[in-house]
């Protein structure tokens, strides 16, 4: 008993020396309003204050929103979309610039430079890209497909969106696929040549089974950004034309402080919160699987 | 031996032109920050005729460019400091104490990764909003620290698992305190996550959008921010707008021309854990 008080007080003074301040942060930032935020959804929340509790009337407004799920569903298109092409192109790129060339150096370096800049900028820069240059140039030089702007038709505007996550993502997870590639023994490499094996046999057979892990790490994330995507959405489309390229984001952004419903928003936000840790849950499990198995 | 330098030559087609394709957004914004705006309506694709650097000058003042990147620069980097200090001590007193309130709370930072900031964004905004406290730099920095502190505390967390316990003792018996030893000891260890979770934040808080767009207004907003309402309300201006665009790309690739190696090796570090 004796020792055990004697232990309590450094003890006490270790966490409040290196704990106590971050978890505060943390709490007061992240956990709170989390909590807070559930427990609204459950309220006549006007934003400002509450009076009762109102069990899930607010998810049943939340639900009735056309506008919801149809921004549900171009969310999941988006999200699909992405995670295959931004993952075929990252891997592509990767191994690309892994080969043994002079230049892969200066290809990795341009490749990765769209991911340093953020959603925003990039919008911006390809609001001017597909409004004015590409139009232009097809008119040129007769280039196919652009000669609309695409950021006025409903199909367009959703593939010009995938076309910049491609271009803004595909370097960052190229830089996951090298670390993938880089980490595989050069010696199983060596014994599948002698063994007959050719490059592309060498690839199906060896190269993605050893780095399984960061075709998780990669998906992942293409998966999490995507659901989340927020700034590239406002920037490039702004949801138009007529709302139909609204991601699930912006459409909470829009329905709590563009329209002042903040309780419904808010049950919005927590459904998409559910959606993503559901599908983020559902693909590690799966990727964990499918690595277990080679 | 032929073939295969023929390979190369085909790889490296590949590559030059993907690359092309990659900067031509680029190179296209920064030709038509040089021009009037008429010309560009005319063709976008052409070099400008006379290079107008007065385009520059004008986006530069009009977006009150070096006030915002100043805002910009003492935002992250205050940040970025902010949380390594909360962060490395965090982790180190999860990682050397071993009982359930450290494991529970180590388990609720890594859990709390998976909450996307649209998921509290509203609540959040009633409850610092109403308390009167957005609108100001410090505490935006307060903010970043407190949506940082889980990733970068995972990251400290796993490399400090792995410096021996006995380094801590042996410093113990010599008579140092517990902090003397992180600071003096482990901290100086960490270097290599410090770097990643330097360059992991740096590059999020530099580019963030959403919170700042929440928390700032007027003489306090970042570049991004800044850049956004420009842009906005000189559509009509191309010339003019491409030189706000360059203006707030030009900062980052400098940096990242001076940092290239660094940056590569922190994002895929602190993406692989």
């Amino acid at each position: 008993m004796k020792s055990k008080l004697s232990s309590f007080l450094p003890q006490t003074k270790r966490f409040a020396i290196f704990a106590l301040i971050p978890l505060a942060i943390f709490g007061v930032v992240l956990v709170l309003p989390f909590i807070r935020g559930i427990f609204l959804t459950f309220t006549n929340w006007d934003g400002f204050d509450f009076d009762r509790l109102v069990g899930f009337d607010n998810y049943a407004v939340a639900v009735q929103d056309d506008r919801f799920w149809s921004a549900m569903l171009v969310t999941f298109g988006y999200v699909i979309a992405s995670l295959i092409a931004v993952n075929l192109v990252g891997f592509g790129l990767a191994l690309l610039v892994t080969a043994p060339l002079r230049s892969s150096n200066v290809f990795r370096t341009f490749f990765f430079i769209p991911n340093l800049i953020g959603g925003v900028i990039l919008g911006l820069i390809w609001q001017f890209i597909f409004g004015q240059a590409l139009p232009t140039m097809s008119d040129n030089f007769g280039l196919p497909f652009f000669s609309d702007n695409w950021l006025l038709g409903p199909t367009t505007a959703f593939w010009a969106m995938v076309i910049v996550t491609v271009w803004q993502m595909g370097g960052y997870m190229m830089i996951i696929y090298i670390t993938g590639l880089m980490s595989i023994e050069k010696d199983v490499l060596e014994a599948s040549r002698i063994d007959g094996a050719g490059p592309i046999r060498t690839l199906l057979s060896i190269k993605i089974p050893l780095m399984a892990q960061a075709f998780t790490i990669s998906m992942f994330l293409t998966i999490r950004n995507s659901f989340m995507a927020y700034d590239l959405n406002l920037a490039l489309t702004g949801g138009g034309p007529y709302r139909t390229t609204e991601l699930i984001s912006l459409h909470v952004f829009k329905e709590a402080f563009g329209f002042g419903n903040f309780a419904s928003g808010q049950s919005q936000a927590v459904l998409m919160f559910l959606v993503i840790a559901a599908a983020a849950l559902t693909q590690v499990v799966l990727s964990k699987r499918a690595e277990v198995q080679r | 031996m032929n073939k295969s330098r023929q390979g190369k030559r085909i790889l490296f087609g590949v590559g030059a032109f993907l690359s092309l394709v990659y900067v031509f957004p680029f190179v296209l914004v920064v030709l038509n920050s040089f021009k009037e705006r008429m010309s560009i309506r005319a063709d976008p694709i052409a070099l400008p005729e006379d290079w107008l650097w007065q385009n520059y000058v004008e986006a530069a003042d009009k977006m009150e460019y070096f006030q915002s990147l100043t805002n910009s620069v003492l935002i992250t980097v205050s940040s970025v400091i902010a949380i390594i200090v909360t962060s490395s001590m965090l982790a180190y007193y999860l990682a050397r104490t071993k009982n359930r309130l450290s494991s529970v709370t180590f388990l609720v930072l890594v859990a709390s990764m998976i909450v996307p900031f649209q998921a509290l964004m509203i609540p959040f905004v009633g409850l610092f909003g109403n308390a009167g406290l957005l609108n100001s730099r410090a505490m935006l920095v307060f903010f970043y620290v407190g949506f940082g502190v889980a990733l970068s505390t995972f990251l400290y967390h796993g490399f400090i698992s792995n410096i021996p316990f006995e380094l801590d003792e042996a410093a113990s018996m010599d008579g140092a305190s517990d902090f003397m030893i992180f600071r003096r000891i482990i901290f100086p260890m960490l270097s290599p996550v410090t770097a990643t979770v330097a360059i992991v934040n740096g590059l999020w808080i530099w580019n963030d959008f959403l919170l700042p767009s929440l928390v700032l207004s007027q003489d306090n907003r970042t570049l991004p921010l800044r850049t956004y309402v420009f842009y906005g309300s000189y559509t009509s201006d191309y010339g003019l707008a491409m030189a706000g665009l360059v203006l707030s790309v030009v900062p980052i690739i400098l940096f990242y021309f001076i940092m290239q190696r660094q940056i590569i090796s922190g994002v895929s570090a602190g993406a692989v854990k």
